[in-house]
């Protein structure tokens, strides 16, 4: 007799989400589903709207990387502004968005690792949920979490200054930006009081690193077993094979590093990616075309971006980069609970980043905006904390906008997320009829090393609630489980 | 020289030229009077009620009350504020205002106003009109959905012969501001800016300029609408 679990809501994720779980006759997992079953439709609502106004309005899908929507609206926006495809702003314009962009993943990095995801390493994902949250942390671990509050801020003060203001800013317009930094601003990022300069920042990156890798050796089994299967993974590289966050060429590689993207100009993305719409999920189901539905998905985010990145352009990253592929004998890692490694890796990238922006005069002075000939129709592409971000506008001789295809980084991270799932559903469901605790903590867990942001991807907005149903082969829902 | 005169402002001793609007008397005394549908070197219309003072006990508008001798005005009071924020509030759920993508957001009189009068959860209910955006002239965008027909653009934005770019279409609920197509096609950039510029709310929009002004430096940034006038005295 078969069983369906469904499993919902997920804590510590930002959005909604529901597991089913299906089970054959015999009792072992035969399908494990993540719905997404909420709707916000901006691409629809944006219609009509003049172009300039995208950065703006459409950053407010998320409260949590609103940045990333920012920017790789004005990024696409520069296009049709006749700004050039991304290497056209002038240098104080390219570089304040650059610091921008990095504050965003450092802040949004560090809120995930710290806030989300050092519960589970501290206390153990079978530990006790009253303590499993950040405020347990705060007690039991109490540098730990200083740390992350504080790295999480510096993060947003960096936004605070090139933005305008923490959250949903105006900085970046079609073209450039439209402020520098102040030198007052500038030095107290730079040599202000600690923790809060950038020396200290770095610091506080490079422990958060060997943090980790302290935890991986005594947690190897979970962190090198837990949710592995093999994927292709997709980002932005710089042309020359670096990691770039802020613009590049789309490269894909598959589960044994083999190129299957060959770093195509991201303006034509459309040639190479599609979207697959499943009944039963809001979000839809990216692709690579050449690969077909069925084996053309990929991961994204900072696994995925480890994997297609060469090296790292800083040296603190890239000597951590260094030992993080030796790890898998320079092939891509398949591993989820590697994401966690990758992500704070990625955190010290930022932090150097940021120190090189700061320390660059074309920061405090220099031409903001650069604009040339129109056309109707831009792309803009980053990498987003969470992986890659799509933004593309179309617009009308009137300057209104009559097409926005947004494909966010969670939703590039659908088909992982459910790989993720059916992994640990078959681990700890085969053979049950009865909806574990350790379960129901492994479900939400694989979900969370994507840090996916539900609210964003299906545009909707929302808290994650966790909910899981078990089903039997009739169809009869034999378990039920939820939690807030 | 033109006459004196003594008034009271909720208690304050005043003076001004004889014949000025009181909105206008009161602001020399460093008394900010909120306005909204009114705009220096216009003729004032009295139409938004924003204005709303209690002169010698009876409720009027003080940008159409020439001020006289003696008179007792009642302005900052609670009876009156709560007057104003109903005002602005129903001007917010009967338009389409939403302020977090509105490039006029910062500098905008209605948005200031809300803040001032401390504007928190709606009381009424919304309208949801369907307004368009209308984007087919050269020089400026009509959005609709933020226009609260305060009639400011129609009176100040002339050409030198006097001709009007903005008129009044419909009646009622249907009431539109609408730019004149064919001085439309004439408008200079000047010109168009000074019709953003006059315009309270993001209604009249200035092709491709959006958020050029950074956060920080916008008019209302650094302190309440008003407070000009307040640290006047
Ligand atoms: S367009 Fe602006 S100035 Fe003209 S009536 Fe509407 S709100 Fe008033």
């Amino acid at each position: 007799m078969g069983r369906k679990i469904t499993i919902e809501p997920v804590t510590r994720v930002e959005g909604h989400g529901k597991v089913t779980i299906h089970l054959d006759d015999e009792g072992n997992v035969a399908q494990t589903r993540l719905h997404i079953v909420e709707f916000r439709g901006f691409e629809r609502f944006v219609q009509g709207r003049p172009y300039w106004e995208m950065p703006v309005l459409v950053q407010r899908l998320c409260g949590i990387c609103p940045v990333s929507h920012h920017l790789a609206a004005a990024k696409a926006l520069d296009v049709i502004v006749g700004a050039g495809t991304g290497d056209g702003l002038t240098p104080t314009g390219e570089k304040m968005r650059r610091l921008m962009h990095y504050g965003q993943i450092f802040q949004s990095h560090s809120l995930h690792f710290f806030h989300l995801a050092s519960p589970d390493m501290v206390f153990g994902i079978d530990g006790d949920p009253a303590l499993r949250n950040i405020i347990g942390v705060a007690l039991t671990n109490k540098d730990l979490a200083v740390q992350g509050v504080m790295m999480r801020k510096y993060g947003q003060e960096i936004i605070a200054a090139t933005a305008g203001k923490k959250i949903h800013g105006t900085g970046a317009i079609p073209g450039g930006i439209n402020k520098h930094l102040s030198e007052e601003e500038r030095d107290s990022l730079l040599k202000g009081t600690d923790p809060m300069n950038v020396d200290k920042i770095i610091d506080w990156s490079v422990e958060a690193v060997a943090w980790f890798k302290n935890y991986h050796k005594k947690n190897k089994d979970f962190i090198d077993n837990f949710a592995v299967f093999p994927s292709s993974h997709l980002s932005i590289v710089r042309k020359d094979g670096a990691m770039d966050l802020y613009h590049g060429v789309l490269r894909a590689v598959d589960h044994e590093g083999n190129k299957i993207l060959h770093d195509v100009d991201c303006q034509n993305y459309l040639d190479y990616i599609d979207e697959e719409v499943r009944s039963w999920s809001y979000m839809k189901f990216p692709y690579l075309k050449e690969y077909g539905k069925s084996n053309g998905w990929y991961t994204v985010g900072p696994l995925a971006r480890l994997n297609t990145a060469d090296f790292i352009p800083t040296p603190l990253a890239q000597k951590e980069f260094e030992e993080y592929k030796a790890y898998t004998n320079g092939k891509p890692n398949n591993m989820s609970m590697h994401m966690h490694w990758a992500r704070l890796i990625e955190i010290l990238h930022s932090a150097e980043m940021m120190k090189e922006l700061l320390m660059d005069p074309d920061i405090v002075k220099g031409e903001l905006l650069t604009r040339g000939e129109k056309c109707n129709k831009g792309i803009g592409v980053l990498e987003a904390p969470r992986g890659t971000l799509f933004h593309h506008y179309e617009i009308n001789d009137n300057d209104q906008v009559i097409m926005a295809n947004l494909i966010v980084s969670t939703t590039n991270n659908n088909q992982p997320m459910n790989e993720a799932v059916n992994f640990v559903a078959k681990k700890y469901m085969n053979g049950q009829d009865e909806i574990t605790e350790p379960m129901m903590n492994a479900v939400e867990v694989s979900i969370r090393a994507y840090d996916p942001c539900l609210s964003c991807a299906t545009h909707a907005f929302g808290q994650m609630p966790l909910e899981v149903s078990l089903y039997n082969a009739r169809e009869e829902l034999i378990d039920y489980k939820m939690r807030s | 020289m033109s006459k004196k005169v003594n008034f009271v402002i909720d208690g304050k001793e005043c003076q001004s030229e004889e014949g000025l609007y009181l909105v206008e008397a009161a602001k020399e005394n460093g008394v900010y009077i909120p306005t909204l549908c009114n705009y220096e070197g216009l003729k004032p219309k009295g139409s938004c009620r924003i204005c709303s003072v209690k002169i010698d006990g009876r409720l009027t508008t003080a940008c159409t009350s020439p001020v006289q001798d003696g008179m007792k005005i009642e302005n900052n009071t609670d009876e009156l504020n709560e007057v104003r924020k109903e005002i602005i509030e129903l001007l917010f759920v009967s338009g389409n205002h939403f302020c977090p993508a509105c490039e006029k957001s910062g500098n905008c009189e209605l948005q200031a106003l809300a803040y001032r009068f401390k504007m928190m959860a709606p009381r009424f209910p919304f309208a949801f009109p369907r307004k368009e955006v209308d984007a087919s002239y050269p020089m400026i965008i009509k959005e609709q959905n933020r226009c609260i027909l305060c009639k400011r653009c129609i009176r100040g934005i002339k050409d030198e012969d006097g001709k009007r770019y903005f008129a009044y279409r419909n009646r009622g609920q249907d009431s539109l501001v609408v730019p004149d197509r064919k001085m439309m096609a004439e408008m200079s950039p000047e010109k168009a800016q000074e019709a953003m510029d006059i315009c309270p709310v993001g209604s009249i929009l200035v092709r491709e300029i959006g958020w050029i002004e950074p956060i920080g430096t916008r008019k209302y940034d650094k302190a309440p609408i008003g407070s000009d006038i307040e640290n006047n005295q």
